[in-house]
């Protein structure tokens, strides 16, 4: 397993590098645009003259652009992209399908990004959270999703390595369960094959029952065991360290994989979904704590070491600071979906800094790491133009990501403790009207927080331009982000 | 290990089949039982289709994106029965093609705002939420007031919702073009509209086109109103 975990570079075969160096620029550029977004709707919640009384800017159609971006088109171009250079180098093979269906992959999935964001501002929405596109653009990615599927299988299949590397299981699990949920999810009955109106064949409970599997599974699958998986190769690449426990891997994926999907009813507590399946979830979502922490502690672990890393390569100290981000959403999670504590927290802001520490924290910084250790390698640079601009990306990013989540846990927490206040007459005390006054000033630091954050990927998108219009490196005999910092 | 892992990574298909497997089954165990016990859905009497007015509202409502402010799902907890009404009950959704219960409250909760306003009120609110509520984090909706309301498809609207599982009667549909410029015409003699959709309310449109606020407003108006709570027969609500 230590040496599948670092895969020697001494017979390579010719790699499809051109269409993972496409998805490393879609990810950077959706990420600017996803944040960029997000600061805009975050103005608009601190001041809604910001809505402009335009329809096509409205918080309603934006909040999809911004949720689509950030998810889809940032997190998937990271994912997709890292998933080829992945598969490719662990299992010593090139892309099943030859060029013409990667680049299909490519263009077909950037296309899905851009009819659904501007189906969004036209006024299309089938407002099923993170599934807002309409039916004939579920169609159309789920063509795309299958010729995907089709080149990371094929690439599986025809490996030279006799064991599947454990980050392509996380890749292969996240492939296939998102095809189910995508597919599951949208059925839809169109209103006519010329018309982009279309009602959702389930209704009511059970519609919303299947939302919130789709739901949170698009965060168990999406957001988690496709990052996993990035997890799984670029730190211990970076750290240039093997994965702490084989056992654990094991143990952790077949049980994230197998929990995780139980725990969408905990988006429903206290409706009128029936107590039992509620009661379901609850359990399954606390149990899936266990397998969380798995996870985070074969990632810190794995620095067991190399920790000295963390002083001189600050991409690395993106991906470390991801698994941590990662340990506090995955716990914090489980305590929100118990029943009494999700009567406080549901409906207010606490859940939006809850997602915000795991996208921001997790998703966006693991994929941060990776972004950074592949820049350098794929347009073959002796390393990144500026070290010390990735750190200044860290550190403000992080203060960022502190203004945000922290702001939110103080506005939902009010929220919640507002709506449910009595006077001493045993009237509530506040009206609706009240609570929003009060949370103001949290909207507006959580607004200065992802200003931060833009401004950090902003950094970092310069300094991949600047990176790839350098010099390139005579050789790639040393690793290349070391290269940089004795430089420095 | 009582199962050789080293067997199943390495054989990529063996993988493929036990990851489905595996993913499979806490869905099967949540989704399926709710289409299958009866009692997942109370019956209770007064739940009805949306007029056809109130369902091209509702289409509004879907594809603004209001859910992501406004919930639509009281919670059996005493402060929001208290604030909002009644607790949510499944069958008041049962006809929501979507469901739009919503994650968060922005703005208030929604599943009981008919009768709450008057339908003047909600003109000017969905116009400038500020000039009624002046702490009001809402967008102006006032384009919906000048957007004539698209008509011409509403017979395979309803036809689709049928064919999915809210009960139209073919005298639903042959009428929902006439049901639903009566709706929107305060002067319209409303007897038939009321037989086929009773507490249906008429929007004070201006009578002449049928605009898209005229729609939400309708809509609005009979959310969470279908079922009398003060009927004893509704009084076993147990699921």
């Amino acid at each position: 397993m230590a040496d599948a975990a670092v895969p020697t570079a001494a017979r390579t075969p010719d790699y499809n590098e051109d269409v993972v160096r496409k998805f490393v620029i879609a990810s950077v550029f959706w990420g600017v645009v996803a944040f960029l977004v997000g600061v805009y709707i975050a103005t608009e919640l601190a001041w809604p003259q910001f809505n402009l009384g335009l329809s096509f800017i409205n918080f309603g159609r934006l909040r999809p652009v911004h949720t689509s971006a950030a998810i889809f088109a940032f997190g998937g171009s990271a994912l997709l992209g890292t998933s080829f250079y992945v598969v490719q180098r662990t299992c010593r093979a090139r892309l099943f399908g030859g060029e013409a269906l990667a680049n299909f992959v490519f263009w077909g999935y950037q296309f899905f990004i851009v009819m659904a964001a501007l189906s969004y501002v036209m006024g299309f929405s089938q407002s099923q959270e993170y599934a807002e596109p309409q039916w004939h653009i579920d169609l159309w990615l789920t063509i795309v999703w299958g010729a995907y599927a089709v080149i990371f299988i094929g690439t599986l299949m025809k490996r030279e390595e006799p064991h599947i590397y454990v980050a392509n299981w996380f890749y292969l699990a996240f492939i296939l369960t998102i095809a189910v949920l995508h597919i599951g999810n949208n059925l839809a009955l169109p209103i006519s094959v010329f018309s982009a109106d279309a009602y959702q064949v389930a209704a009511g409970v059970q519609n919303a029952m299947i939302q919130w599997w789709y739901g949170h599974n698009a965060v168990g699958f999406f957001l988690t065991a496709g990052f996993l998986g990035m997890m799984y190769y670029f730190i211990p690449k970076a750290a240039n360290r093997p994965v702490y426990s084989y056992r654990l891997s094991i143990v952790h994926f077949w049980s994230l994989i197998f929990l995780y999907i139980w725990a969408g009813p905990h988006h429903l507590h206290w409706t009128a979904l029936p107590d039992w399946t509620q009661t379901l979830g609850m359990a399954f979502s606390v149990m899936l704590w266990m397998p969380s922490w798995g996870g985070m502690i074969n990632g810190l672990m794995t620095l067991s070491g190399a920790w000295d890393k963390l002083r001189t390569d600050p991409a690395l100290r993106f991906s470390v600071t991801a698994v941590g981000f990662y340990g506090i959403a995955t716990f914090e999670g489980p305590v929100m979906s118990i029943r009494d504590v999700n009567a406080l927290s549901h409906y207010t802001d606490w859940t939006i800094g809850h997602v915000h520490s795991g996208a921001l924290g997790w998703v966006a910084f693991i994929s941060f790491g990776a972004l950074y250790y592949l820049v350098p390698v794929l347009w073959h640079r002796s390393g990144m133009y500026s070290t010390r601009l990735i750190s200044w990306h860290y550190w403000i990013a992080t203060l960022g990501i502190v203004f945000y989540i922290s702001s939110m846990w103080v506005a939902g927490i009010m929220q919640g403790l507002m709506w449910r206040a009595y006077d001493q007459f045993g009237f509530l005390q506040y009206s609706f009207a009240e609570s929003v006054v009060a949370v103001h000033p949290y909207y507006v630091i959580r607004m200065i927080g992802g200003l931060l954050f833009l401004t950090g990927a902003l950094m970092m998108a310069y300094n991949m331009i600047r990176t790839v219009r350098g010099p390139t490196a005579a050789r790639d005999t040393a690793p290349p982000l070391l290269a940089t910092v004795a430089g420095e | 290990m009582f199962i050789r892992h080293e067997f199943i990574e390495r054989n990529a298909f063996l993988l493929l089949i036990l990851t489905l497997i595996t993913i499979a089954i806490g869905g099967i165990v949540e989704v399926i039982p709710l289409f299958t016990i009866e009692t997942t859905v109370e019956h209770v009497k007064g739940v009805r289709p949306y007029s056809p007015l109130e369902q091209r509202g509702r289409d509004i409502y879907v594809r603004e994106g209001c859910y992501l402010c406004h919930s639509q799902q009281i919670r059996a907890l005493r402060d929001e029965v208290e604030r909002y009404g009644h607790f949510s009950l499944a069958a008041e959704s049962m006809y929501d093609h979507p469901f739009q219960w919503g994650s968060k409250r922005i703005g208030p909760d929604l599943a009981r705002v008919g009768g709450k306003y008057s339908s003047e009120w909600h003109y000017a609110h969905l116009i400038n939420a500020q000039s009624v509520v002046p702490e009001s984090l809402m967008p102006h909706y006032a384009f919906l007031a000048d957007t004539p309301l698209e008509t011409a498809d509403i017979e395979a609207r309803l036809r689709t919702l049928r064919a999915i599982g809210v009960p139209y009667t073919d005298d639903d549909i042959a009428n929902a073009a006439a049901d639903m410029a009566t709706q929107a015409s305060p002067n319209a003699d409303n007897a038939e509209l009321l037989k086929r959709y009773p507490k249906a309310i008429t929007v004070p449109g201006d009578g002449r086109v049928v605009t898209e606020m005229d729609a939400l407003v309708a809509y609005l108006q009979v959310l969470g109103t279908m079922v009398d709570f003060a009927d004893p027969a509704n009084e076993n609500l147990q699921q």
